[in-house]
């Protein structure tokens, strides 16, 4: 066994700690959506209507679906501009201490790009490329208002299922503005205030320079900091203030901060399957999601947590300690920081890449091949395992669509969720929402591991593992999670356009489909259960659930990870070297 | 199909909420929210938002939680770095304003190469130390190529060349070693960890 007591213990507080901050936070989300007033009020409310007014926001008016996606593409697409000309013109703006250049134009569209889609897939060093103005004006803006967008469009989704012979969804604006005022800024505020009590620097110094003790010259990055390290992972963007994100010591000092950083990755999307189940009337239809997620967690961490504990064979051969004890943390150290040892590390990672964040604490190029295999895996399954915030619980509710599909073919009946009878139209946008994933990413590795191009950028890696550096960059950049086999060279005119595109597309032309689902939903009559009605609560549905997501993903990726990770561990084994 | 699409309702009801917001958000979430953290932050944290520098004699020497590049044998070493110099084009150990892991496979013939050097090279400098396996956290680089902490193993394995080189008894050095770890926050998350900085300081304050 290579899981360790203490492993166990850490896994099961931190499961347990979701669970406990769940139904709390779904129940205040749910409050802030339904425009109830909250305890937050008193501070916001004249805020919130001063936006409203200086704006030309009539909230009590509400949006179509197609309304709805229009005001969510003209708003992301607004800001993609400000921020790259941000990125283009930080030279000539203030809070530049270290006198950084515009950055180069297809890097600022990548960036802006992969920032706008809440992918925050990074092309950059952030200590050696980005002004502390683009830093907080550029990149942690939008990584408030990329989640804040993600919210409400899993809320319009949300009313969609909810709402019974309707035409609306909501208002996007509303929707956006609630959830950035009464969810995301005042947990930062807390938060990032948490974080600098542990060392998370927040200053606007130009970079110390130090003469160490043994006579050598270090220059040490600073920054506001703590401010975007917060909302970077409440709002499950991922992109790090410094190229070594979440493993550098200034974004997260201590286990402490480690702790408060996965919750805040996860707990949002934990929180929205309950407000779900809140919002159409059942809070058990939220938990059978929350149970199918939970699930797929901890499969998750029983194969990385092994395979990283376990050690890297090739070293072991060497003579090279790797066994865990009181004294050390052991297994495979390589890219992994000592405050955090093997479990800290698995653990964020499986967090980071089940939901969409994509920040990382140690750097997964380096993991073993079924320790890397994991984090890709669960990217690929469309980040459901509770998920991005937002993103997280309308890719799930698919899932449940196709389920219930499933389940209707397998008994020759129509299918119906929540009441609503899921029929052609519905069938085929799900469809469609999970197809377009594995198309983006397949297609473009492809493309990518045949062109000269493509091939170019394995610098630092090659045989299997290139494949799965190629197939990691193209999931992450679809997915919208941002983490990376970092050994890519991906800042190359070929990676930086594709990429975004693939970003985009896996944004964008996701949430298209679900949002005219919604608008198709939201008309229907609800059809009162009968005794034909297959319950979407109970443990057959969620173990259903977590089969189709299992074997859907299998059927798709399997062939392709077969040539790239999965191959990797059995030459390693034989103690093959690339 | 009830699209409006009409100029007019197209900038009402689109472009100008889209802008305005833009704009407002930018001055709220991008200004405003960053400027009030860092003035709480120096208010109450000063210490910590500034970097965690610590001083000796008066002089700086460094961040408690940015490691160093350590060589002289009379201190402990910290972890192997991979962070390139600031335009990338060589390996400059601990280079603090470009932190970064070596992204390394674990089936690459140079991860195996650079291992098996630095295991040479930590025996050749530590000719007193147990022999044996060494250390995982000794001979792999870290994620952030800044790891300020080796793990009690890592300090322990140093200890014989310390104290020769300073003369002192292997425990006195071994007291000082076990008197510096930090252990599990609540005894249950992370790791135990001994920091490099704060363990060679502490050396040095020895012999004054």
């Amino acid at each position: 066994m290579f899981i360790t007591f203490n492993s166990l213990v850490q896994i099961v507080l931190f499961l347990a700690l979701v669970l406990a901050l769940t139904k709390p936070l779904g129940l205040y989300m749910t409050r802030v959506f339904n425009g109830e007033r909250t305890w937050l009020s008193p501070v916001f409310a004249p805020l919130e209507r001063f936006l409203y007014r200086a704006c030309g926001i009539d909230p009590a008016r509400e949006q179509r679906w197609t309304g709805y996606v229009i005001a969510m593409l003209v708003f992301n697409l607004a800001g993609m501009l400000l921020l790259y000309g941000l990125e283009r013109t930080q030279q000539w703006l203030p809070l530049n201490p270290q006198h950084l250049g515009p950055v180069e134009p297809q890097l600022a569209f990548n960036t802006a790009a992969s920032f706008t889609t809440n992918t925050n897939w990074q092309n950059y060093a952030g200590e050696q490329t980005m002004s502390y103005l683009t830093q907080m004006a550029g990149l942690a803006y939008h990584n408030f208002i990329s989640a804040a967008t993600g919210m409400a469009l899993a809320v319009a989704l949300v009313r969609g299922l909810a709402r019974r012979s309707a035409e609306h969804l909501g208002n996007f604006w509303v929707d956006l503005t609630r959830a950035t005022l009464y969810i995301l800024l005042p947990i930062c505020l807390v938060g990032a205030l948490m974080l600098v009590s542990q060392g998370v620097v927040q200053n606007f110094n130009s970079y110390t320079v130090v003469h160490t003790l043994d006579g050598g010259l270090q220059v040490i990055a600073q920054g506001p900091v703590a401010s975007q390290e917060i909302i970077k992972e409440l709002g499950t963007n991922g992109g790090g203030f410094f190229n070594a994100n979440s493993a550098h010591p200034y974004e997260n000092p201590t286990a402490l901060t480690n702790l408060i950083e996965m919750l805040a990755i996860i707990s949002i999307g934990a929180g929205m399957f309950y407000m779900f189940g809140r919002m159409v009337g059942n809070t058990r239809q939220g938990w059978a999601l929350w149970a199918a997620a939970a699930i797929l967690f901890v499969l998750g961490l029983a194969v990385a947590l092994p395979a990283e504990q376990g050690g890297n064979p090739l070293l072991a051969h060497l003579g090279v300690n790797q066994q865990a004890s009181a004294l050390q943390p052991g297994g495979n150290m390589e890219g992994k920081e000592v405050r955090f040892g093997i479990t800290d590390s698995v653990l964020f990672t499986v967090t980071t890449t089940a939901t969409s964040c994509g920040a990382v604490n140690s750097f997964l190029d380096s993991y073993t091949p079924l320790g890397g295999l994991v984090p890709l895996a669960n990217i690929a399954l469309g980040e459901v395992i509770f998920g991005g915030v937002g993103s997280g619980l309308y890719g799930m509710l698919m899932f449940a669509i196709l389920t219930v599909f499933i389940a209707g073919l397998m008994v020759g009946r129509t299918p119906e969720y929540l009441g609503k009878k899921i029929e052609r139209k519905e069938v085929m946008m799900a469809a469609l929402a999970l197809l377009i994933s594995p198309a983006t990413i397949l297609g473009f590795a492809a493309v990518a591991s045949v062109l000269p191009q493509g091939l170019a950028a394995l610098t630092t890696n090659t045989g299997p593992h290139g494949l799965s550096e190629i197939l990691y960059l193209y999931t992450s950049s679809n997915g919208n999670n941002g983490s990376a086999f970092a050994g890519l060279a991906g800042n190359t005119p070929f990676y930086n356009w594709t990429g975004a595109f693939a970003m985009l597309i896996g944004r964008f032309a996701f949430l298209t489909p679900i949002l005219a689902f919604g608008g198709s939903l939201v008309s229907k009559r609800v059809v009162p259960a009968g005794p034909g009605t297959f319950p979407t609560t109970g443990p057959l549905f969620v173990s259903l659930l977590v089969g189709v997501i299992l074997i859907v993903g299998a059927l798709t990726y399997f062939p392709a990870y077969a040539l790239g990770p999965i191959v990797e561990h059995l030459l390693m084994l034989a103690g093959r070297t690339f | 199909m009830h699209l409006h699409l009409s100029l007019k309702s197209l900038l009402r009801e689109y472009l100008r909420p889209a802008l305005m917001l833009t704009l407002l958000l930018t001055i709220l979430l991008g200004l405003l929210y960053p400027g009030v953290v860092t003035a709480l932050a120096q208010l109450l944290f000063p210490y910590q938002a500034n970097g965690s520098l610590r001083y000796a004699d008066g002089r700086l020497v460094g961040s408690e939680l940015i490691g160093q590049y350590w060589t002289s044998p009379k201190y402990f070493h910290g972890r192997p770095s991979a962070t390139l110099s600031d335009d990338g084009s060589h390996l400059q150990p601990y280079n603090a304003e470009n932190s970064g892991a070596s992204n390394l496979g674990p089936t690459n013939k140079v991860l195996v190469q650079t291992v098996q050097q630095r295991i040479a090279e930590l025996k050749r400098e530590n000719p007193d130390a147990p022999p044996g396996p060494v250390p995982a956290d000794l001979v792999t680089a870290s994620g952030s190529g800044l790891d300020p902490d080796i793990s009690i193993a890592a300090a322990l394995y140093q200890v014989p060349r310390v104290a020769k080189a300073r003369g002192l008894s292997q425990e006195t050095v071994r007291q000082l070693v076990l008197s510096h770890v930090q252990g599990r926050f609540l005894g249950i998350f992370g790791e135990p960890h001994v920091n490099v900085l704060d363990l060679n300081l502490a050396l040095d304050a020895l012999k004054h």
